[in-house]
């Protein structure tokens, strides 16, 4: 008897314990969705003197890349109401912003300066000529190397390297047996990971996704060029499980001294030549990321932003928040309190013109590697997409992803480059003709 | 027994249950059933209640739908003999006497605790990672050339995975079964000079037949749903697509709703055969 | 098997048990022993096994970038809270099951398992819409229903089977002293039951604990539980061993403490019938 009764009002007490903690919500408290990256919890540390200035409490939902874009966009699409802002990408604000889920964000106050954005940044973030998210911070990406590895291979990094160069440095600079890999890049599965690289990677060997009718392009030999040059190269000289090797995988391998070279986000720069982490901080080097005489370069282009979905209670708080985290005196309190070198890069004019920025040695190649990048004009035969490393269509992330999958199968060595290339086309085809396209 | 007061009662007692399950089975279920024959992509804000059955037409001849249910049976099978095998012998390993069995005991289930997310974070990086895994240093201790576990034996590695977690699950009911046995039998037939492999055959074996029908029912459900585990691991990469991570990358990943809940309504008949397979031999031995 | 046995061969099972249980804990000792690493150690080539500084700074690291407390607090009132609903809704259902079984027991018990077979995500649209109609996401009473009606299923088969083995006399003769339906399940069939009970209760708490697709989609901040802790922890720029370790021994232990506890009471009950 004793053991039901207990089990009742435990149970009772239970749900209105429940009932009561979801009637309890506040006026005055925005939920934001986020991304686990470094600088997004460092905003998360500084939030107290936000709620301090306005009087605003933020709850943090701060969740893996992944589960984040599962969750975000299950909510969006259901207008589900749970976020007052979300943190999203290049790819995801266009699409969103023209099916009218997020609020524009035309009405920023005057000290904000919306003109200070960088036009790269502000163009990929809006619809029709419409800002939907603002950028906290912008990436482009570019090649980093040791100058100590460089050196002892008796080679010297250009400026604007090319691939044949790249290839060859890699190769001069791998050393088995000490560990060292002559070159570090993703060849992990996923549209955001393996796939954002090697899109990146066939803008410069003169490949795009789709021709001007939307028909896929994997059946060209520019792809075929492509994809043979990236796995003959990692082959040769990266590291043994390259295949399953994303961002992160990299990053922990660069700072550990394992990697001469590394392709990869611009935002990369500051952790690697970071001494708390990095082992390598002080030999490290930056040139553009490279390119094959066609006349566009491999480095990509994207933003975090803050986006507000449409239907929130608390729009104006919203705005609020990410005019702060946005803005220019954000910046300056990071400045101060960790240095310019943590400072979110790539997001304003300002920033770069900076003269204490200007003394972070990635500032200037950071700056001319976004500059270099034109979502709009991104393949060297012309293209119906808009995007760098993607093509801002609902659904490439999908396709993207499966065909990434493919490419690390390749990589793996468990299908050849011509089989994965075929079903990539495969693939694309199948999934444009069900979109109507 | 039985009475017609009590056999009413029994209705009345049996009806939340069954009318819940009912209600929790049959609105999502109608639901997915009616987004299955639409056009549904939310992304595109494209709704298009009826196109017959094309989302079913694409799910099933698309490349990816055989490959995934292949895969789908290498995973569980894989999974269920090793937790099959591993457990019958863990449980007569835990039945004899030794010093400390409650605290092997705890060693042992512990595994069934931990989340998969975990479990699948924890050994794909401190494990399996080729550059910083454990394995990876035990091979090069060995002399030996690294191993790329996720790239080059995927599956497996997915299923070491779960069946580490899996295992303990089988160990104890295996261990309440061993537990049972008639040990009077058992010393006759040691008696008897019967050699232990076949003291295992015909006495042991026989004896947990009952017992491994039910972990295999039971696991069976669980693991047709594994999702975390090659989620975090491969995101569905190098062969490792599960007919329910195949959905998930249409619903999700596409967002295709409408060809997503055409394979979910699939992989649900395709679910219930099995199961009605199982629960035919798990029937006739619970019966006995 | 009570057998009188050699010291030598004590020590032999003994010695191969250890190794068997070692290997199988072998995974979390060493996520224990790496979240009182500093990231570098964590990495360092050979493994360092016991003798390094230990430090408490990755849980301090972890807990200072969320909320522990609530995540834990959510955890477990959505692990108990869908388990004893689920338990006070099989209950009657098994009685019935066992003790007045019709012809189509049996098909009603296997209906309900194969419920379990509805892949979360083909039904993710669905249950989110209706979670938003209701005006219920990111409350822990739709996560208990959710989570109840997930395991509803085992629940009432591993009642069944406990129900099924208490002879039916004994109920039967409470009847005849006049007992009440209502006095006869609570007053003699319960405590006859309850090791099974209580199993049955320990097995639900873990597989709830442990659901991370419900409990991160239909979350955000108020009902989000140790799973949604953990998903923001599990691939963080740069090194992030320690970290991950700390996390997830953080997400892990109340369950495992509570396992280790209760380990009894779950080996006796967890027998599906299996035992006959």
């Amino acid at each position: 008897m004793s053991i039901m009764k207990t089990l009742l009002t435990t149970a009772v007490g239970l749900g209105l314990t429940a009932g009561i903690a979801a009637a309890d919500g506040h006026a005055k408290t925005i939920t934001i969705a986020t991304v686990n990256n470094g600088d997004m919890i460092r905003m998360q540390g500084y939030t107290d003197q936000f709620t301090e200035q306005t009087g605003i409490n933020v709850e943090w939902v701060t969740l893996e890349e992944n589960v984040l874009r599962q969750r975000v966009t299950t909510d969006i699409t259901t207008n589900g109401g749970s976020f007052d802002i979300m943190t999203i990408g290049m790819y995801e604000t266009p699409i969103w912003g023209a099916n009218g889920w997020l609020v524009p964000l035309d009405d920023l106050s005057d000290e904000y300066n919306v003109g200070d954005i960088l036009p790269a940044m502000a163009g990929g973030l809006s619809h029709d000529g419409t800002l939907y998210a603002a950028p906290f911070y912008g990436e482009s990406s570019m090649v980093m190397y040791r100058t100590d590895l460089m050196e002892a291979a008796g080679m010297e990094m250009p400026d604007a390297p090319t691939w044949e160069f790249i290839a060859e440095a890699a190769a001069a600079m791998t050393d088995r047996d000490q560990e060292i890999n002559g070159i570090c890049l993703r060849g992990k599965a996923g549209w955001g990971e393996g796939g954002a690289f090697i899109t990146a990677m066939s803008n410069s060997f003169g490949a795009r996704w789709f021709d001007e009718d939307w028909n896929a392009q994997f059946d060209t030999e520019a792809w075929a060029n492509t994809v043979n040059f990236f796995k003959n190269m990692m082959d040769a000289s990266g590291p043994a499980g390259y295949a399953t090797n994303g961002f992160n995988e990299n990053l922990s391998l660069f700072q550990q001294g394992k990697c001469g070279m590394w392709i990869d986000a611009t935002v990369a720069a500051s952790f690697v030549t970071n001494p708390d982490e990095s082992t390598v901080a002080d030999s490290v080097g930056f040139a553009l990321a490279p390119d094959n005489g066609l006349g566009k370069r491999s480095n990509w282009l994207w933003a975090w932003a803050l986006a507000v979905p449409a239907g929130t209670q608390q729009e104006a708080e919203a705005k609020q928040f990410i005019e702060w985290a946005t803005s220019t005196d954000y910046i300056e309190l990071v400045a101060g309190n960790e240095g310019w070198a943590n400072v979110p890069p790539g997001a304003r004019t300002s920033l770069y013109e900076n003269p204490e920025y200007q003394k972070v040695p990635f500032a200037q190649m950071t700056l001319d590697s976004i500059l270099s990048a034109d979502p709009n004009n991104s393949t060297v035969e012309p293209s119906p997409y808009v995007g760098v490393q993607f093509a801002a269509i609902p659904e490439f992330a999908g396709i993207a992803t499966e065909v990434s999958q493919e490419f690390s199968a390749a990589y793996a060595g468990q299908q050849t480059v011509e089989q994965a290339l075929a079903n990539a086309q495969e693939i694309t085809t199948e999934a444009m003709e069900a979109a109507g396209y | 027994m039985a009475t017609a007061h009590s056999r009413s009662a029994a209705r009345i007692m049996i009806a939340p249950a069954v009318f819940l399950l009912l209600v929790w089975m049959l609105v999502p279920l109608c639901m997915t059933l009616y987004f299955s024959f639409a056009d549904y992509r939310p992304l595109r804000a494209t709704f298009d209640a009826w196109i017959g059955f094309d989302n079913y037409v694409r799910f099933v001849s698309s490349s990816s739908f055989l490959r995934s249910v292949g895969t789908t049976l290498w995973m569980v099978g894989g999974i269920l003999s090793i937790t099959i095998v591993g457990g019958v012998l863990m449980a007569l390993l835990l039945d004899r006497q030794m010093y400390g069995q409650g605290i092997v005991r705890i060693l042992v289930i512990a595994p069934f605790f931990v989340m998969p997310t975990v479990s699948a974070l924890v050994w794909k990086n401190m494990f399996f990672n080729v550059d910083n895994g454990l394995f990876s240093y035990l091979y090069k201790f060995l002399g030996l050339q690294p191993y790329d576990f996720l790239s080059q034996a995927p599956v497996f590695s997915i299923v070491i995975i779960v069946a580490w977690q899996w295992l303990p699950f089988a160990t104890l009911i295996l261990l309440t079964a061993v537990q049972s046995l008639d040990s009077e039998q058992l010393e006759a037939a040691e008696m008897d000079g019967a050699p232990v492999l076949s003291r295992f055959r015909f006495i042991i074996l026989p004896h947990l037949s009952r017992a491994i029908t039910v972990v295999i029912l039971i696991q069976t459900i669980f693991l047709l749903s594994i999702f975390a585990e090659i989620f975090v691991t491969t995101n569905g990469a190098f062969g490792t697509r599960t007919l329910t991570y195949l959905v998930y990358q249409r619903v999700l990943e596409s967002q295709n709703v409408g060809l997503g809940s055409a394979g979910g309504i699939i992989a649900v008949i395709l679910a219930n055969i099995v199961a009605i397979f199982l629960m035919r031999i798990v029937g006739k031995n619970l019966d006995n | 098997m009570a057998r009188a046995i050699t010291t030598k061969q004590k020590v032999i099972w003994t010695a191969l048990a250890w190794a068997f249980g070692l290997l199988m804990f072998f995974p979390i000792m060493w996520t224990f022993l790496t979240s009182f690493k500093t990231e570098g150690t964590a990495i360092a080539d050979p493994p360092v096994w016991f003798f390094f500084d230990w430090t408490l700074e990755n849980y301090t690291a972890v807990q200072e970038r969320s909320n522990y407390p609530k995540a834990l607090m959510n955890s477990i009132i959505i692990a108990v809270g869908s388990t004893l609903l689920g338990i006070l809704i099989a209950v009657p259902a098994a009685w019935s099951m066992a003790f007045v079984p019709g012809k189509r027991t049996k098909d009603v018990l296997l209906w309900m398992l194969s419920t379990k077979m509805l892949p979360a995500v083909g039904v993710l649209y669905p249950l989110v819409l209706l979670a938003k109609w209701l005006g219920v996401m990111d409350s822990r009473a739709l996560l208990i229903v959710v989570l109840m009606l997930i395991n509803l299923p085992i629940i009432v088969w591993m009642l069944y089977t406990y129900f099924k083995e208490i002879p039916g006399e004994i109920l039967e003769a409470s009847r005849m002293d006049g007992a009440s339906l209502r006095s006869e399940i609570l007053y003699v069939l319960t405590p006859m039951a309850l090791p099974g009970i209580a199993s049955t209760i320990l097995l639900n708490i873990i597989l709830a604990w442990n659901e991370a697709f419900w409990t991160i989609l239909l979350t955000t901040v108020d009902a989000a539980p140790l799973t949604a802790f953990i998903a923001s922890f599990s691939a963080p720029e740069g090194l992030f061993y320690a970290k991950l370790s700390a996390a997830s021994m953080m997400a892990i232990a109340p369950i495992l403490i509570m396992g280790w506890f209760s380990q009894k009471q779950l080996v006796r009950g967890l027998t599906f019938g299996a035992v006959k």
